[in-house]
């Protein structure tokens, strides 16, 4: 029932397959990338040509064809914003049902890190998280160096918690206290048992749509961080994304578009695309809306 | 006999669902006469509220009305939205089920229903609180200068309901619809606001239809009865004729489903209601009537004079002879 | 209520000092001001040095340093900036005036564009002008602001003047590089982009924010009580349906005012313009911590007090809700 709703959301199945096509295409990135990640187009003079036969959309400052960049790209930054999300997602549902359903000082515990989270603006506590994880050198061989793609992982799974985390705890609080939930307990049901096999299954709907909108939140994340600089840096010329969307900025003044209008226009299918998926998936689980039905 | 306020012919009332035309109301005739107080009785999805719903003009712009409904010598099927704003709240209002969500929550009462006051006369707003007050105590809210300031979520739910009451006579308009004004209330509470009303009917003059599914509510206050099924009304009597010489099989099926002191079992109607996307052919209480015959599902009955009272069942005569 | 605010504001004391106490940890941590300022002043005496840590609160005990800046930073004593030693407050003074003036012409744009829209698409839900609003929202939405940003970039300083020979809307800075004194009719042409860029994020997200609250609201049984009183349909629609949709969306708006004078960031650095997002930027960059500080003061400070007054417009505006 809930399919057919999500079914019927017609920009969401459009971009199920749009979604589709594009991981088919990065997921086999050695046949369908035309040159290597690094690999000039052709001899020089190679730099900043416009779209043509050998360089479909155009090439960089060195010569490497953007097209095959971008499906490189692209993989790197989906593997980011999956891991991320998938971790937030985890945490984020342990943490939130506990404190959601024990309530006491561990909720307000939970309750006032996020809030403080939330003070300032998003960007800067990526920054200043990033420098300060970055800086304990106790947790490197976790984490992995500053740049590398693991870190950022974990740097967003540190921030994607916290979303998902509050989404549960307002399920679990909103569960609680339904009749089903004290007919357990009167049978006597643990607590971890009643989290695990009524709370978190009847909340499957909301953890899913949080779980789309991390992927994109952790995506455009990725792309900030690396517009400014901060981003993976997984040395031989790998990129990301986000990288080739930060270097747009510097193209735009000089007149190569390509540079620019291909990797946002990429950046800003796919969050549409996941955006339309998390809002069909939204309407298709919302209990208001079963009512209905 | 009094003037009638209300005359009813023929009322339709299709909604246009995602499943199909739903008609919830099949064709209702029905009179209210001045300064009485006539039950509208059914069970759910009868039609009994849609019908006072279209008189009012209530229902949205997805539902279909056709008929007659006359009020004051005045139609009101198709009349233009500017008239039956002048209608509304000054010579018909209408009082729904619950209080607490009926009230605007961010609004005192004592301005809303100051606004009520204004829509139809032309009063200042000092004046038109004032006015407010003293209906706040004619409702019998105690301290009305200091309840009038407060907002609705201060109030219990019967005291709410006293105030919707103030609010709708407040233009002393010529007739009340009150739809099922106790259901959401204890049963203590439930006949002061039956007081309420008749008190408030007794200083105004005003009509009221009581729109109920509890008999017992209807045999304290009211004058006629309208019984309803299916979307039709399927007999009107005076009070004493349809306690005491129902004449529809639905009406007995009723009175014999109440409980009684005494009597160890309750005596349900079989059945259910019908599915009003597909009614059944003819009479709607056909499938679940012992004294049906295959005349029932031939036409749709119309009401019949039988006795002091008016019968949808073809049958009734011949019935009520026998007993 | 006067209580209630005066007992937040008395709150707001504690939670500012413990905030900027940790901030101050992390900015130590991540941002090794010492070393940031011995990498900028390389000739630096270690008598210098050592001003420069005390000048800060950089003391090796964490505590006694918080304590040591904080007593300078509430005397006014700011320590200068490790570039140059310019001083901290005409720089922040300068970003926080920039960001302020763009924040509020994108926040007021935005928020009235927005809930108008709203309004539009709820007054028929599902219909056509519905379904539009509602779908440009979600684009609006799903494009990042530093998208729209280069793109606008792009259309502005490049193609225009290619194809009009002129520009028409400045796409940096406050001024023209060079200009001297105050000038409000130039200062309005450079805001335009950036506004705009803003403002469409915005108009996104309050315009969807509207469109339900509204819906909710119009599904109430009050709407239905209001109708049957006879009065007229803009009465109706005015007092009591925006008035209660209104609520949510005055609180959220708030919040969001408070959190401009660091959400502009991102389009402050592509369009060059020199508020707040570029101060911190910069500052971040080089590890300036006698720039970082005071900014993050005002921050804090100002989420604070824009929680405290979405918590009372909310209570003055919902006579349901209590404030304890």
């Amino acid at each position: 029932m809930a399919f057919n709703r999500f079914v019927s959301h017609k920009a969401a199945v459009v971009s199920v397959f749009i979604l589709g096509i594009l991981i088919l295409f990065v997921a086999l990135s050695p046949f369908t990338a035309r040159y290597g990640v690094n690999e000039a187009v052709q001899a020089p003079p190679n730099y900043f040509l416009s779209p043509r036969g050998n360089a479909w959309l155009g090439t960089d400052d060195i010569g490497r064809d953007l097209y095959s960049r971008l499906i490189y790209g692209v993989r790197v930054s989906l593997v980011i914003g999956l891991f991320s999300a998938i971790i937030s997602v985890v945490l984020g549902c342990l943490i939130g049902a506990v404190a959601g359903f024990r309530g006491g000082r561990f909720d307000d515990v939970v309750m006032r890190v996020t809030d403080l989270f939330l003070a300032f603006p998003f960007l800067v506590t990526l920054l200043v998280m990033r420098n300060v994880i970055g800086a304990i050198d106790w947790l490197r061989p976790i984490v992995g160096e500053l740049s590398s793609v693991r870190f950022i992982i974990v740097l967003f799974a540190v921030f994607g918690w916290m979303g998902v985390a509050r989404i549960v705890r307002g399920q679990v609080l909103a569960l609680k206290e339904r009749e089903f939930i004290e007919a357990a307990r009167a049978v006597g049901a643990s607590r971890w048992y009643i989290v695990r096999r009524h709370l978190l299954p009847n909340s499957i709907g909301p953890i899913m749509v949080a779980l789309t909108f991390s992927v994109v939140s952790a995506i455009i994340s990725e792309s900030t961080l690396a517009f400014f600089g901060y981003g993976p840096q997984a040395g031989d010329g790998a990129t990301s994304l986000g990288i080739l969307v930060g270097a747009a900025k510097g193209a735009v003044n000089t007149g190569f578009w390509w540079l620019a209008v291909f990797p946002c226009l990429t950046l800003v299918v796919i969050a549409l695309s996941i955006n339309f998926i998390g809002d069909a998936l939204r309407d298709a689980t919302d209990p208001r809306m079963q009512k209905e039905s | 006999m009094a003037d009638k306020v209300l005359e009813i012919r023929d009322l339709r009332v299709t909604f246009h669902t995602p499943l199909g035309p739903l008609t919830a109301v099949r064709g209702v005739d029905l009179d209210v006469h001045a300064g009485e107080m006539t039950a509208v009785v059914g069970e759910s999805g009868s039609g009994k509220s849609v019908s006072f719903l279209a008189a009012m003009g209530l229902l949205p712009k997805s539902a279909t009305v056709e008929g007659s409904v006359v009020l004051n010598g005045e139609q009101l099927v198709g009349a233009s939205p500017k008239k039956m704003r002048s209608v509304r709240g000054r010579l018909m209002s209408m009082i729904f089920q619950d209080p607490l969500s009926a009230l605007n929550p961010v609004h005192k009462i004592g301005s809303q229903i100051a606004e009520m006051l204004r829509a139809h006369q032309s009063m200042s707003e000092k004046a038109a609180l004032s006015r407010a007050v003293d209906l706040l105590e004619i409702v019998g809210i105690p301290q009305p200068g200091d309840r009038a300031l407060q907002y609705p979520h201060e109030f219990s739910g019967g005291m709410r309901q006293r105030v919707v009451i103030a609010m709708a006579i407040a233009n002393s308009p010529k007739l009340l619809i009150a739809d099922e004004p106790t259901t959401a209330l204890d049963v203590t509470v439930q006949a002061q606001i039956l007081e309420v009303i008749q008190r408030v009917q007794a200083q105004f003059g005003t009509a009221v239809v009581l729109i109920t599914h509890d008999l017992g509510v209807v045999a304290r206050v009211c004058e006629r009865v309208n019984v309803m099924y299916a979307g039709r009304v399927v007999e009107k009597a005076n009070i004493m004729n349809v306690f005491e010489h129902p004449t529809h099989p639905y009406t007995k099926g009723l009175l014999a489903s109440l409980p009684q002191a005494g009597v160890d079992r309750l005596v349900p109607i079989n059945g259910f209601p019908p599915n009003m996307l597909q009614p059944p052919s003819g009479c709607a209480f056909r499938p679940r009537c012992e004294h049906a015959t295959d005349a029932c599902a031939a036409t749709l009955p119309d009401l019949r004079p039988v006795g002091d009272s008016m019968s949808a069942c073809i049958r009734a005569n011949e019935l009520t002879v026998k007993s | 209520m006067l209580r209630y605010v005066l007992r937040r504001l008395a709150w707001a004391i504690p939670t500012l000092l413990f905030i900027t106490f940790l901030v101050y940890i992390a900015l130590r941590t991540g941002t090794d001001p010492v070393a940031s300022y011995k990498r900028v002043n390389a000739r630096a005496t270690p008598a210098k040095i050592q001003q420069y840590i005390d000048a800060n609160g950089l003391d090796p005990n964490y505590v006694r340093g918080y304590f040591r800046w904080l007593g300078n930073f509430l005397t006014f004593d700011w320590p200068r900036s490790i570039k140059g030693s310019r001083e901290v407050w005409p720089q922040l003074k300068d970003a926080l005036a920039n960001t302020i003036r763009l924040g509020i012409a994108a926040s007021t744009v935005g928020i009235v564009v927005g809930l108008m829209l709203g309004v539009f698409a709820a007054l028929r839900p599902g219909g056509r002008r519905d379904v539009a609003v509602n779908t440009a929202a979600f684009v609006g939405i799903s494009i990042p602001p530093y998208v729209s940003a280069i793109l606008f970039q792009l259309l502005f300083a490049v193609y225009w003047s290619r194809w009009f020979g002129s520009t028409l809307f400045p796409t940096s800075g406050v001024y023209p590089p060079g200009h001297t004194g105050f000038d409000p009719l130039l200062m309005a042409k450079h805001m335009v982009l950036p506004t705009v860029v803003v403002a469409i994020q915005i108009i996104a997200v309050y315009s969807r924010y509207m469109r339900s609250s509204l819906l909710d609201v119009l599904s109430s049984e009050y709407m239905r009580t209001a109708r049957s009183k006879g009065i007229s349909e803009r009465r109706v629609l005015f007092k009591h349906g925006l008035r209660n949709a209104l609520i949510p969306v005055v609180t959220i708006a708030a919040l969001d005012v408070g959190g401009i004078v660091g959400g502009l960031i991102i389009t402050e650095n592509i369009f060059s313009y020199p508020g707040m997002g570029m101060y911190f930027l910069s500052a971040f960059g080089e590890g300036d911590f006698p720039l970082l500080m005071p900014w993050m003061v005002i921050i804090v400070a100002s989420t604070l007090l824009f929680n405290l007054l979405a918590d009372i417009s909310y209570a003055w505006l919902d006579p349901r809700i209590r404030l304890e």
